[in-house]
C-alpha cells in the first residue's frame, strides 16, 4: 500500500509566466476546486513537496533556479509543466532569451497546455502524475536506479490534454 | 505502579492515534468553515506515512540528531505526565524538547529556518510564564505539584482557577500553532516565511515533527482535562466534553484571525498572565 | 595532620604560593609553582572535608587569636592607606572617603566595646563551609591552572611595549584564594570582615589590571574607572559590614555569627544587625542598585572574570546571607533581602536579552542567579535554602566553565561578541562542545540550574510569596530565551570553516574538559550532595526537615535524563547516512550555502543576526527600573530598622 499517491504536496514555481496560469494553480486550491480533498497542499518548499509545478517558460535568469528546485526535493518526485509556455515555450519560444519549455532543463512528468490552462486540466495532471509517482515510488524502494522518464511515457500528452480539455469546456 | 505502566503504554501507543485523527477533524472542520469539502479525516496519517516513504536527504550531519531528541522528549513530556508525575517536571522537559527543535533550526543556518527559530524562541518567551502558573495554580490548590495527586483531588479545579484556565486557553493557541500566533511555522502564510522553523526538514525528519506535534497536542489537552476532575464520572465526562470543546474553540479561532505581529503575540500573553495568571493565585493565597 | 593544621594550611599556603609567583618572574617556574600549587590546594580541601565529614563540622578555638587580631588590624590600617593613597593619585575621593570612615570607626569599635566581648571559636567549619571549600578549592584551583595559558595570549595580545605583569596577577589571585578560604571558615565576624575587605581590594586590583600602575599611555581608561566603581560599592557594602558588627556587639554582646544565629532562634529579634550584614551581602553579590560594578568588572582578564566575578568572590556575599537566613524570612530584612534578590533576578534576566557581548550576558546571568540566591535566603524557609546552596554549588561550576570557554574562544576567534560565534562547531569543536554542555547547565531540564531554580520556586510557592513565584516564572522565561539563542548560534553550521581547535593552549583544554565533566558529574550526583551535605546542614539550622522541594523519586529520574541525554550524544551526534544537500535560500543557491544569486543576477551573501529586543529589554531601560526599585526597597527597609533602633 502506498501513501505517496494519497497525499501529494506540491510546490508552484512561476518561471517567467504572464500570471494566467498561476491564476488557474491558485484557483485549484481555492473552495470551488478544493484539491485539498485529495490531500494536495500546496507547500511553498521544495523540501517538502512531491509534485513541482512550474508555469511559464525557461530563461537563461531562472534555468539555475528551476535546476536547483527540482535537485532538493527529495524522491520520489513529478514534474507538471502548465501551460503552453512551460511545455515548449509558447509564444515566445523563439525570443532570444528563451531556452524553451521546462524539459530543456529538467525531465518533464506530465504536459497541461492551454493559455491559460484550466483548473481541470491542472488536476487532471497532477492526478495522472501519481500514476508515474507510484511508479518511481516501486523503483526507489526496490532500490532500482531512476531512469530518466520519456517524455512519450507521460500519460498526458499534450495532444490528448488539449483535446481533453476542449472536451471538458 | 502497574496502572502506570499500563498509563504510560497506553500514551505512547494511542496518543499518535487520537492525536492524528484530532489533526483530521481539524483539516476537515477548517475545510468546512471555508466551504470547502476539506481532505479525509484519515489524511495527516496519509501525510506522515507518505513522508516515512520518501528519500531520506538532509543538509547537515547534526540537524536530524536534534529532531530526534525533540520527538523522543516530547514523548517523554507526555509519559511523565500520564504516568502522574510532577507538573514541574512535564513541563520542563517540555521545554528541553522545544530547545532542541529550535536548536535543529539553527543548526542549519538557513534563513528561512533561522527567522522560524528566533520566533518558536519568541513564541516560548510569550507561553512560558503562563504555563508555569499554571503549574503553580494547580499546586496552591491540590497542595501537590504530582499530576496522580491532582487527579485524586475531590473539589473540581475549575471554578478556582478559571483566570488561569482562560489564561492557559490563550496560550494554547500558540502552542497549537494556531492563527494568529502561528509565527514560526506559518502553515497559512507559506508565502512569508517558506515553512519558518521545518523549512530544512523533510522525509522521516518532518514525519518525526508531525508525529511529535500530535503527542504533544494530546498532553496539552490532558492539562485541559486537569482543570476538570473531582474525582467522579461525570467529572470525567465534563473534562472530555470541555477538552472537545476547547479543541474547536482553537480551530474557531484559527479560522477566525489574521496572523499578528509578533509584537501582539507578546504582549498579549505577558498580560494575560499578569492579570488572569497573578491576580488568579493572589486569589487561591487566599482561598487556601 | 589534624583539621586545625588543614584549615591553617588551606589559608596559609596560597598565601605563600602567592608571595613566591611575585617573586619569580620566570614563566617556567610559574606553570610549575601554579600547577602543584593548584593540585596541593585540590587535595587539602578534599581532605579538609573527608577529615570533617563524619562529625559534621566544628568550632575551633585558637590561642593565638589575640595576636592574629592585632596583626589584621594593622593591616587593615594598611589596607585603607593603599586605599586613600591610590584614590588620591587617580582622584577619585570616594573610595577614601568611605575608607577614612570605616577603617577608624572598626578601630575604635574594636578597641574599645569590642576588645571586651568575649571570642570563643573564631573559626569554624560547617557543611556549608565545606562546599564553599570544595567550590573554591576545585574551581578556583583550576581557574589558575587554566590562566597559566591564558595570560600567555593575554600578554601576547597587549599593545607593543606593555610591561609583563603577570606575577602581579599571580599574586593576587592566589592572595584571593587564601582570603577566600579565610573568609567561609571564620566564625568572628570581625575576622570575616578582614577577608572580605581583601577580596574587594583583590577584585580591585585585578578589575584595573589593565589601568592601575601604567604609564599614561598604556593605561586602560575604562579598567581604571571600573575598578574604582567596584572599589567604591564594595566599600560602602563593608561600611555596612561595620555597622552590622558595631550593632551586634553592642545590642548583643557577641561578635560571633553562629551565636547571632542562636539568639535569633530563640526569638529575639536580630533584625538590626541583619539588615546591616545582608546590606554587606548585597553589595557584595552585585544586585541591584549595585549591579554595576559587575558588569564593569568585566574589562578584567577572563580568569578573573571566572574566579571573582562568577564562582566565589560574589558568592561569599550570597554566602553570608545564606548563613543569616534562619533569621531572615517575614521579617523587614527579609523583605529586604527577598525583594531586592527577586526584582534583580527578574531585571538582570531581561538585560541579558539585549546583549551581544558574551560576557556581558554572563554578567548578566550571574547577577540574575545570585538574585535568586539572595531571594532564597531571603524567604529563609529550610526549602529555600536548600535550593539557594544548590544554586551556588552548580551555579560556580558552570558559570565558570562559561567563562572560560569564552575567554578562548576570545582570544582565538578575536572577539567575545556571540554574533562572531556562528559555526563555532566547525572552527573550534571541542571548545563549542563544552560551551554547550555549560549553557546547557545553566537552564535546561535535567542539569544542575534548573533543578535548583524548581526547588526554589516550590520554596517560594510553599512561603506564601506570590510576587516572588510570578517573577520566576517570567524571569525563567527570560532565561531560556537568551541562553536558547546563543545555543542556535552556536550550534550553527557553515561549510568551509577552517577548524583551529589546535591553537588553544592544553591547559585551556584540560580545566574546560575537567569543569564540563564536574557540571555532568553534579548533577548525576546531586542527589548524594543533598542527602550528604545539605539536609544534615538544615536540620542543624531550621530543625526537621520535612519536605524537599524534588521528592527522591524526581532526583532520580533527573538523573536518568541526564546520564539518557549524554548517551544519545554520543552515539548519535553527528552521525547521518543521509544524502546532504544544499539550503533552500528561494533564490538559486550558489552552492556554498552561504551566498545565493539575487533577482538582479548578483550574489547577495546571507548574514543571519539574533533578536535582541532592544526595545522591550534595553540594558539602560532594565537598570533605571531597577536601581530605582531596589534603591527604594533598600532605604525604605533600613529606614524602618534605624527608626526601630531609635526606640530600644
Amino acid at each position: 500500500m502506498s501513501y505517496i499517491t494519497k497525499s501529494p504536496w506540491v510546490i508552484h514555481y512561476d518561471g517567467s509566466s504572464c500570471n494566467g496560469c498561476d491564476i488557474e494553480v491558485l484557483a485549484c486550491l481555492m473552495p470551488m476546486y478544493d484539491v485539498e480533498r485529495f490531500g494536495i497542499i500546496n507547500t511553498g518548499n521544495p523540501k517538502h513537496a512531491d509534485v513541482f509545478l512550474v508555469t511559464g517558460s525557461v530563461n537563461e535568469q531562472n534555468k539555475n533556479v528551476v535546476k536547483q528546485i527540482y535537485e532538493q526535493m527529495p524522491e520520489p518526485k513529478v514534474v507538471v509543466a502548465i501551460g503552453i509556455c512551460a511545455c515548449n515555450g509558447g509564444i515566445f519560444k523563439e525570443c532570444y532569451n528563451i531556452l524553451g519549455g521546462v524539459d530543456t532543463v529538467i525531465p518533464v512528468d506530465a504536459y497541461v497546455p492551454g493559455c491559460a490552462a484550466r483548473p481541470e486540466a491542472i488536476i487532471d495532471a497532477v492526478v495522472t502524475g501519481l500514476g508515474i509517482l507510484e511508479q518511481k515510488r516501486q523503483a526507489l524502494a526496490n532500490g532500482e536506479l531512476l531512469k530518466e522518464p520519456e517524455p512519450e511515457a507521460a500519460v498526458a500528452a499534450p495532444e490528448e490534454a488539449a483535446e481533453e480539455g476542449k472536451e471538458e469546456a | 505502579m502497574v496502572k502506570v505502566i499500563i498509563a504510560v503504554i497506553a500514551y505512547i501507543i494511542l496518543a499518535p492515534i487520537v492525536g492524528g485523527f484530532l489533526a483530521g477533524l481539524d483539516r476537515k472542520i477548517t475545510a468546512r468553515m471555508q466551504g470547502r469539502v476539506g481532505p479525509p479525516v484519515l489524511q495527516p496519517f496519509y501525510d506522515v506515512l507518505k513522508l516515512l516513504e520518501k528519500e531520506s536527504i538532509t543538509v547537515n550531519r547534526v540537524q536530524d540528531f536534534y529532531v530526534m531528541c525533540f520527538f523522543i522528549f516530547v514523548i517523554v513530556t507526555g509519559c511523565f505526565f500520564f504516568a502522574g508525575e510532577n507538573l514541574l517536571l512535564v513541563m520542563f522537559t517540555l521545554t528541553l524538547a522545544s530547545v532542541f527543535l529550535i536548536v535543529a533550526a539553527f543548526s542549519s543556518n538557513s534563513p528561512y529556518a533561522e527567522v522560524g527559530a528566533e520566533r518558536e524562541l519568541l513564541q516560548m518567551l510569550a507561553y512560558e510564564p503562563m504555563v508555569l502558573i499554571t503549574c503553580v495554580g494547580f499546586y496552591m490548590f491540590t497542595g501537590s505539584f504530582e499530576v496522580g495527586q491532582i487527579m485524586l483531588s475531590t473539589k473540581m479545579p475549575f471554578p478556582y482557577l478559571i483566570g488561569i484556565f482562560l489564561g492557559f486557553i490563550f496560550i494554547l493557541t500558540i502552542k497549537f500553532r494556531k492563527s494568529p500566533f502561528d509565527l514560526s511555522m506559518s502553515h497559512h502564510a507559506h508565502q512569508e516565511l517558506v515553512a519558518g522553523l521545518k523549512t530544512e526538514f523533510s522525509g522521516k525528519t518532518l514525519a518525526m515533527l508531525e508525529a511529535a506535534h500530535w503527542y504533544e497536542n494530546v498532553f496539552l489537552l490532558g492539562m485541559v482535562f486537569l482543570f476538570f476532575v473531582n474525582g467522579t464520572w461525570w467529572g470525567y465526562v465534563i473534562g472530555i466534553v470541555d477538552v472537545l470543546l476547547t479543541y474547536f474553540l482553537e480551530i474557531l479561532i484559527d479560522n477566525s484571525f489574521a496572523r499578528m505581529k509578533w509584537q501582539v503575540a507578546i504582549n498579549s500573553s505577558w498580560i494575560v498572565a499578569v492579570v488572569l495568571g497573578t491576580v488568579n493565585l493572589f486569589m487561591l493565597m487566599f482561598v487556601r | 595532620m589534624s583539621t586545625i593544621s588543614t584549615v591553617i594550611f588551606l589559608i596559609g599556603f596560597p598565601l605563600l604560593v602567592a608571595i613566591a609567583l611575585l617573586i619569580l618572574k620566570s614563566d617556567a617556574a610559574r606553570d610549575i609553582i601554579v600547577k602543584v600549587a593548584a593540585v596541593a590546594i585540590i587535595a587539602a580541601s578534599i581532605l579538609l572535608v573527608v577529615q570533617q565529614f563524619g562529625s559534621g563540622g566544628e568550632y575551633f578555638e585558637i590561642k593565638a587569636a589575640e595576636t592574629i587580631g592585632k596583626i589584621m588590624m594593622v593591616c587593615e590600617v594598611c589596607l585603607a592607606i593603599i586605599i586613600v593613597v591610590l584614590g588620591c593619585k587617580y582622584k577619585r575621593f570616594l573610595a577614601p572617603v568611605f575608607a577614612i570612615i570605616q577603617t577608624p570607626l572598626m578601630i575604635w569599635f574594636e578597641l574599645s566595646k569590642g576588645h571586651h566581648i568575649a571570642v570563643n571559636n573564631p573559626m569554624y567549619i560547617d557543611r556549608l563551609s565545606m562546599i564553599m571549600v570544595l567550590i573554591i578549592g576545585i574551581v578556583g584551583s583550576l581557574i589558575t591552572v587554566y590562566a597559566i595559558g591564558y595570560m600567555k595570549d593575554f600578554q601576547h595580545h597587549q599593545k607593543e611595549g606593555v610591561p609583563d605583569r603577570r606575577p602581579w596577577f599571580f599574586f593576587l589571585m592566589f592572595l584571593f584564594l587564601s582570603a577566600m578560604f579565610g573568609l567561609v571558615m571564620s566564625n568572628n565576624l570581625i575576622w570575616m570582615y578582614f577577608f572580605w575587605e581583601i577580596t574587594s581590594l583583590c577584585s580591585y586590583f585585578l578589575i584595573g589590571y589593565n589601568g592601575l600602575f601604567h604609564t599614561k599611555e598604556n593605561e586602560d581608561k575604562v579598567a581604571t574607572r571600573n575598578a574604582f566603581r567596584a572599589l567604591v560599592m564594595n566599600l560602602f557594602g563593608g561600611l555596612g559590614f561595620v555597622i552590622g558588627i558595631i550593632l551586634l556587639g553592642t545590642y548583643y554582646e557577641t561578635l560571633e555569627l553562629s551565636t547571632m544565629i542562636t539568639i535569633g532562634a530563640m526569638g529575639y529579634s536580630v533584625v538590626a544587625p541583619a539588615i546591616f550584614l545582608a546590606f554587606a551581602g548585597i553589595t557584595k553579590a552585585a544586585q541591584m542598585p549595585f549591579n554595576s560594578w559587575l558588569l564593569g568588572a568585566m574589562v578584567a582578564p577572563t580568569p578573573t572574570s571566572a574566579l571573582l566575578h562568577s564562582s566565589t568572590m560574589v558568592k561569599a556575599g550570597v554566602f553570608l546571607i545564606i548563613k543569616l537566613a534562619p533569621v531572615l524570612g517575614w521579617n523587614v530584612a527579609g523583605i529586604m533581602v527577598m525583594m531586592v534578590g527577586g526584582v534583580t533576578f527578574l531585571l538582570a534576566s531581561f538585560a541579558a536579552i539585549s546583549q551581544t557581548n558574551a560576557k556581558k550576558v554572563l554578567a548578566y546571568s550571574t547577577v540574575a542567579n545570585l538574585g535568586l540566591i539572595v531571594a532564597c535566603g531571603g524567604v529563609g524557609t529550610a526549602e529555600a535554602v536548600w535550593a539557594g546552596i544548590m544554586l551556588i554549588i552548580f551555579h560556580a561550576v558552570t558559570k565558570s566553565l562559561l567563562f572560560l570557554c569564552v575567554g578562548t574562544a576570545e582570544h582565538q576567534i578575536g572577539s567575545r561578541d556571540i554574533e562572531d560565534m556562528d559555526g563555532l562547531f566547525e572552527r573550534l569543536p571541542k571548545l563549542a562542545a563544552f560551551m554547550l554542555i555549560g549553557i546547557a547547565g545553566m537552564f535546561l531540564a535535567p542539569f544542575g540550574m534548573l533543578i535548583s531554580k524548581w526547588a526554589t520556586m516550590v520554596s517560594f510557592v510553599d512561603s506564601n510569596n506570590i510576587l516572588l513565584v510570578v517573577i520566576i516564572c517570567f524571569g525563567s522565561a527570560a532565561t531560556a530565551f537568551y541562553w536558547t539563542k546563543w545555543m542556535g548560534k552556536l550550534s550553527a553550521t557553515m561549510a568551509g570553516r577552517e577548524n583551529i581547535q589546535k591553537n588553544v593552549h592544553g591547559e585551556e583544554t584540560f580545566v574546560h574538559a575537567t569543569l564540563a565533566t564536574l557540571t555532568v558529574i553534579v548533577c548525576l550526583g546531586f542527589p548524594f550532595i543533598s542527602s550528604a551535605l545539605l539536609v544534615p546542614y538544615l536540620e542543624g539550622n531550621f530543625g526537621s526537615v520535612d519536605t524537599l522541594a524534588l521528592s527522591a523519586n524526581n532526583m532520580v529520574i533527573l538523573c536518568i535524563m541526564v546520564a539518557v541525554l549524554v548517551l544519545l550524544f554520543a552515539f548519535f551526534f553527528g552521525k547521518t547516512n543521509k544524502k546532504i544537500v544544499p539550503l533552500y535560500m528561494a533564490g538559486y543557491n550558489m552552492g556554498d550555502d552561504l551566498t545565493f544569486m539575487n533577482a538582479m543576477k548578483g550574489e547577495t551573501a546571507v548574514s543571519l543576526r539574533n533578536w535582541y529586543m532592544e526595545s522591550y529589554f534595553g540594558e539602560f531601560k532594565m537598570n533605571v527600573i531597577g536601581v530605582i526599585a531596589t534603591s527604594i526597597i533598600i532605604v525604605a527597609t533600613v529606614g524602618i530598622v534605624i527608626g526601630t533602633l531609635g526606640g530600644m
